[in-house]
């Protein structure tokens, strides 16, 4: 029996299923008379459809049924973005692409039948005759004029004339004017590279409809359930009533499962066709195609301030690409969650920011861990570094010239948000002590002297999460309210259930609700089960993305577990005789003030709310309650993360030699989870830094398309990453947490990247792009040789001369 | 045509008839309803389906049913004995080697291997035997605590 409290290592209750292979993902969802469904792919980047020939494929063994996008046009609807912008361009989104396909992976046609690879054999004998049109890759070229159209038509006919599909900014101060004041301005053009999610789980899909009840039940590989059941009614126009949503257990997301896909739409909507359950599970190089990529945006970039390190201002003009059409968040990700972060931890006072979101003949692109606040952190801190360089300082010194000091409630800043609470240097401090950055110096000073390659890089992020007050979402055009609730249901015997409307995949939500409520009620975390991921089980939830499941969440969890005891009070004083005052609460027992022998414990009173025999006047039997938590302000995690790269000079292979990150996500329910997703999130931040990228050829073909051609990174990349916390609570929440699913990744590519430009900087490199593979380093650094060289021959001849 | 094989799996006879292409993946999934061998690539990269054939661990989509006709396999369901977790299991539990769990299979079944090939590895070796395994959640730092963790107990056991 375990009594645990907050910020506990507890280790994880959810792991014996999944040590011992008893996790139940959606592929291992059998029901009898079950169905495979496969899909037919664009093998071309652009192209108009104009024959599907199913006739050979319908006659094949197992099939049951093909459905071209002609066949469900109706029932399918058209995918929306739910994050709407000011004079958003919207073109449909028809699940199965009806006239045009505009990514390679666009799905064409849906083939079932009785067994997987029946399926995939009928799908392959579907013959769909294409005229190919030109397709454009880059989101810069593809708004220029003469490039091919995605989206034809005005706007009113839902066209995206020159595939634009907004333009945004957000401006703070005057940049201009400071711009003009100040000593220094650096440019650069940035390439935050396009990135494969990579959740190590495809998605899938089994859907089951119930044709004389008229419901149906869908098992998919999610992280927004209920978000799912209301977009796929509105979608199809199926009762959002009659349709259940669950998510099982889920492998990993990182916000490419945080959509309404086109495949749940289509599962859903054949498995109703036909009236028997369906199947579908993608395919690893099918995920490549058909799951949200992340990232893409091409900037120009410009940092200003004075020689005395301060820096006055920061603007840049970003091209981000959105893929073929908008998937569920993408108008969102590049725009709000990228440009209000651009202030960073410094006192900015000058901001502008330009966003353009174009439409190209690629896989569509979302969130991926971070979303935009990934793309802006590494704009800010790479920029920092190079206004450091200008001015001839240490990036740390000019780091902490440049902090917003301490506050412990509320900081407007210049793109017009307000910071919760922040200690930015103290983080930045506790990363230098860990590091011993004095003698760091004198070792790459030694290393330099022998021709070694050593650099550090630091990152002094900040992040907003806890997603979201929902006025704030809505007034920026969310097309949904974030908040979050909770139902606590005590049983008669005083243990617990309890319902959320998150929906993790690995981040540990049985325990850490499970620490919540323990905590709170003085029961075993063994007495308590956490439900979640389920439409049926937990009136509506927004889900697990953004940092914030235990933000907003736990909170309402928190709230509901306070009426549950208020109310045990009321009954503990009622049947203990004496006033409510006197009776106290601890440890899982009501106890009258200085009689310690008079007592009642919480499953004694549980038991008397469900007997009823002695209840208060006006009191109702039962034991439960509900709570909503809308938060009135987001949560702004932040901290410190160092690099320490050696490369190799002959290969250009860059070796990450120690990482130190330091974090404050307020308060913290269970340190070894939070532990274990920042080292998670180091590690895909490091991947976008040294080796991930997604790579499409200018007629759209996918060549990074395989986990062959793909770097996911291996166990080999990394060294034992050192972790550690400040603890600067939130005061926009009762738990005062602010969320630690995305620290790591938002804060690992700048650090890295700081550092291979460090370990090089002697050479005269300023900047290099994502990923810093060894080819590329090896390139700069012939490159910088080669100018020496020519410098060097062309003082000499000066000489001669 | 349809072969006919036989196997044990998880100290159990099993005997099934299967098409050339099925591959052992498949077989151990969706015939013998063990599903706790993942599948996460097409490509034989990311080792979320290996299982110990004949006491080696092997990317069971890398392999077709018949070709394991006459072996002896374990999946992660055989290797808890009486009620009691294997050292690696209790090791990955311990040390919050696991997230999401999708992978947690075959980096467990590849570090059953690896210990009993190197019962003391280094870091280093560590690292460079899980490198056919893919996680994408834990950054692998609680995955190398764990197989250390599993190398000492299975030491002071
Ligand atoms: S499924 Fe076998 S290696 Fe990925
Ligand atoms: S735990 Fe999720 S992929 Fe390893």
């Amino acid at each position: 029996m375990t009594m645990v409290g907050i910020n506990e290592s507890v280790k994880r209750r959810e792991d014996p299923r999944l040590i011992s292979g008893q996790g139940k993902y959606v592929d291992d969802i059998r029901l009898p008379g079950m169905l495979h469904l496969s899909l037919v792919r664009s093998p071309h980047a652009h192209a108009r459809i104009k024959r599907v020939d199913v006739s050979r494929a319908s006659k094949m063994d197992g099939v049951v049924a093909i459905f071209t996008g002609a066949d469900l046009q109706e029932q399918l609807g058209s995918l929306p973005a739910g994050w709407v912008l000011p004079d958003l361009k919207q073109p449909k989104h028809p699940p199965l692409a009806v006239d045009k396909v505009r990514y390679v992976g666009d799905a064409v046609a849906a083939v079932v039948a009785s067994a997987p690879y029946l399926a995939a054999d009928a799908a392959r004998a579907v013959k769909v005759t294409y005229e190919s049109l030109p397709a454009i890759v880059d989101a810069e070229k593809a708004t220029k004029r003469g490039a091919p159209i995605l989206h034809e038509g005005n706007a009113d006919a839902g066209g995206a004339p020159n595939n634009v599909a907004f333009d945004w900014e957000v401006n703070g101060g005057d940049y201009a004017a400071a711009a003009k004041k100040a000593d220094v301005v650096v440019r650069e053009r940035i390439v935050n590279q396009r990135l494969i999610p990579n959740a190590m789980e495809p998605r899938g899909v089994v859907a089951d409809y119930e044709p004389a009840s008229g419901q149906l039940t869908m098992w998919t590989s999610t992280q927004i359930p209920h978000l799912l059941r209301l977009l796929f009614a509105l979608v199809t126009g199926h009762p959002e009533h009659k349709l259940r949503v669950i998510a099982p257990d889920v492998g990993g997301g990182f916000g490419s499962k945080l959509y309404i896909y086109a495949e749940e739409v289509i599962t859903g909507i054949v498995a109703k066709q036909l009236g028997r359950p369906v199947k579908w599970i993608e395919g690893r190089q099918e995920n490549y195609l058909a799951t949200t990529h992340g990232r893409d945006h091409i900037t120009d970039v410009e940092i200003c301030g004075n020689k005395d390190g301060t820096i006055t201002g920061i603007s840049c003009e970003v091209n981000a690409n959105l893929g073929a059409y908008l998937s569920t968040f993408a108008p969102l990700i590049p725009t709000i969650l990228f440009g209000i972060m651009l202030v960073g931890v410094y006192k900015l006072e000058n901001v502008k920011c330009k966003v353009r979101g174009a439409f190209t003949n690629t896989t569509p692109v979302d969130a991926y861990r971070g979303a935009g606040r990934p793309e802006a952190t590494y704009l800010v801190e790479r920029m920092v570094d190079r206004f450091a360089d200008a001015v001839g300082r240490d990036p740390v010194a000019v780091r902490r010239k440049n902090m917003i000091p301490a506050f412990k409630r509320g900081k407007a800043v210049a793109t017009g948000v307000k910071y919760d609470s922040g200690d930015y240097k103290k983080a930045l401090d506790k990363a230098l002590e860990m590091l011993d950055y004095p003698k760091f110096k004198v070792e790459q000073r030694a290393a330099r002297k022998e021709g070694k390659l050593l650099g550090i890089g630091f990152s002094t992020y900040i992040e907003i999460c806890g997603m979201a007050p929902s006025a704030v979402a809505s007034s920026l055009g969310a097309g949904a309210g974030l908040w979050e609730s909770s139902l606590v249901r005590i049983h008669p015997t005083g243990k617990a259930t309890v319902y959320t409307g998150t929906s993790p995949h690995g981040q540990g939500h049985y325990t850490s609700m499970s620490q919540i409520v323990s905590s709170q009620l003085g029961i075993p975390m063994e007495d308590v089960e956490v439900v979640h991921g389920d439409t049926a089980a937990q009136q509506f939830g927004t889900g697990t993305f953004g940092s914030r499941s235990v933000v907003v969440g736990g909170s309402a969890l928190y709230m509901s577990l306070q009426k549950v005891v208020a109310k045990a009070r009321k009954l503990a004083a009622h049947q203990m005789g004496v006033p409510e005052k006197q009776v106290q609460f601890a440890n899982g027992r009501f106890v009258v003030e200085d009689v310690p022998d008079k007592s009642m414990s919480f499953p004694d009173i549980a038991l008397q709310c469900y007997l009823a025999k002695d209840l208060p006047k006006g009191m109702e039997p039962g034991l439960e309650a509900v709570s909503f938590f809308d938060p009135e302000n987001f949560t702004w995690p932040f901290g410190c993360h160092v690099a320490v790269v050696e490369i190799d000079e002959e290969t250009g292979d860059t070796k990450l030699v120690r990482y130190v990150g330091v974090d404050d996500v307020g308060k913290v329910i269970n340190p070894m989870i939070v532990d274990g997703m920042v080292h998670g999130g180091v590690a895909q931040g490091v991947g976008q830094a040294l080796v991930e990228q997604a790579v499409y050829s200018n007629d759209g073909q996918l060549l990074s398309g395989s986990m062959m051609d793909y770097a996911v990174p291996t166990a080999e990349m990394f060294p034992n990453f050192e972790t550690a916390r400040t603890e600067t609570p939130s005061p926009t929440n009762p738990l005062g947490v602010k969320g630690a699913g995305e620290t790591g990744t938002i804060a690992a590519s700048p650090a890295v990247i700081n550092a291979v430009v460090d370990a090089l900087s002697h050479l005269g490199v300023t900047h290099i792009d994502m990923p810093a593979t060894s080819e590329k380093v090896w390139r700069l650094i012939q490159g910088a040789k080669e100018e020496r060289r020519k410098a060097r021959q062309g003082s000499r001849n000066g000489r001669k001369r | 045509m349809s072969y006919m094989i036989t196997m044990r799996v998880n100290g159990v006879e099993h005997t099934a008839h299967v098409e050339a292409r099925l591959l052992l993946s498949h077989l151990i999934r969706d015939v013998l309803d063990l599903t706790g061998t993942h599948i996460g690539c097409d490509t034989s990269s990311c080792g979320a389906c290996t299982v110990l054939v004949n006491g080696q661990a092997v990317k069971s989509c890398t392999m077709f049913a018949v070709q394991a006709n006459g072996a002896d396999i374990t999946t992660v369901e055989g290797l808890a004995k009486d009620g009691k977790y294997h050292p690696v299991q209790q090791a990955f539990w311990d040390q919050h080697g696991l997230q999401c769990g999708f992978c947690t299979p075959g980096m467990i079944i590849t570090t059953v291997a690896l210990l009993k090939k190197s019962p003391k590895p280094t870091e280093a070796e560590i690292r460079a035997g899980l490198r056919g395994n893919l996680c994408r959640c834990t950054g692998y730092h609680n995955i190398v605590k764990a197989v250390q963790a599993a190398a000492e107990a299975r030491r002071s056991s």
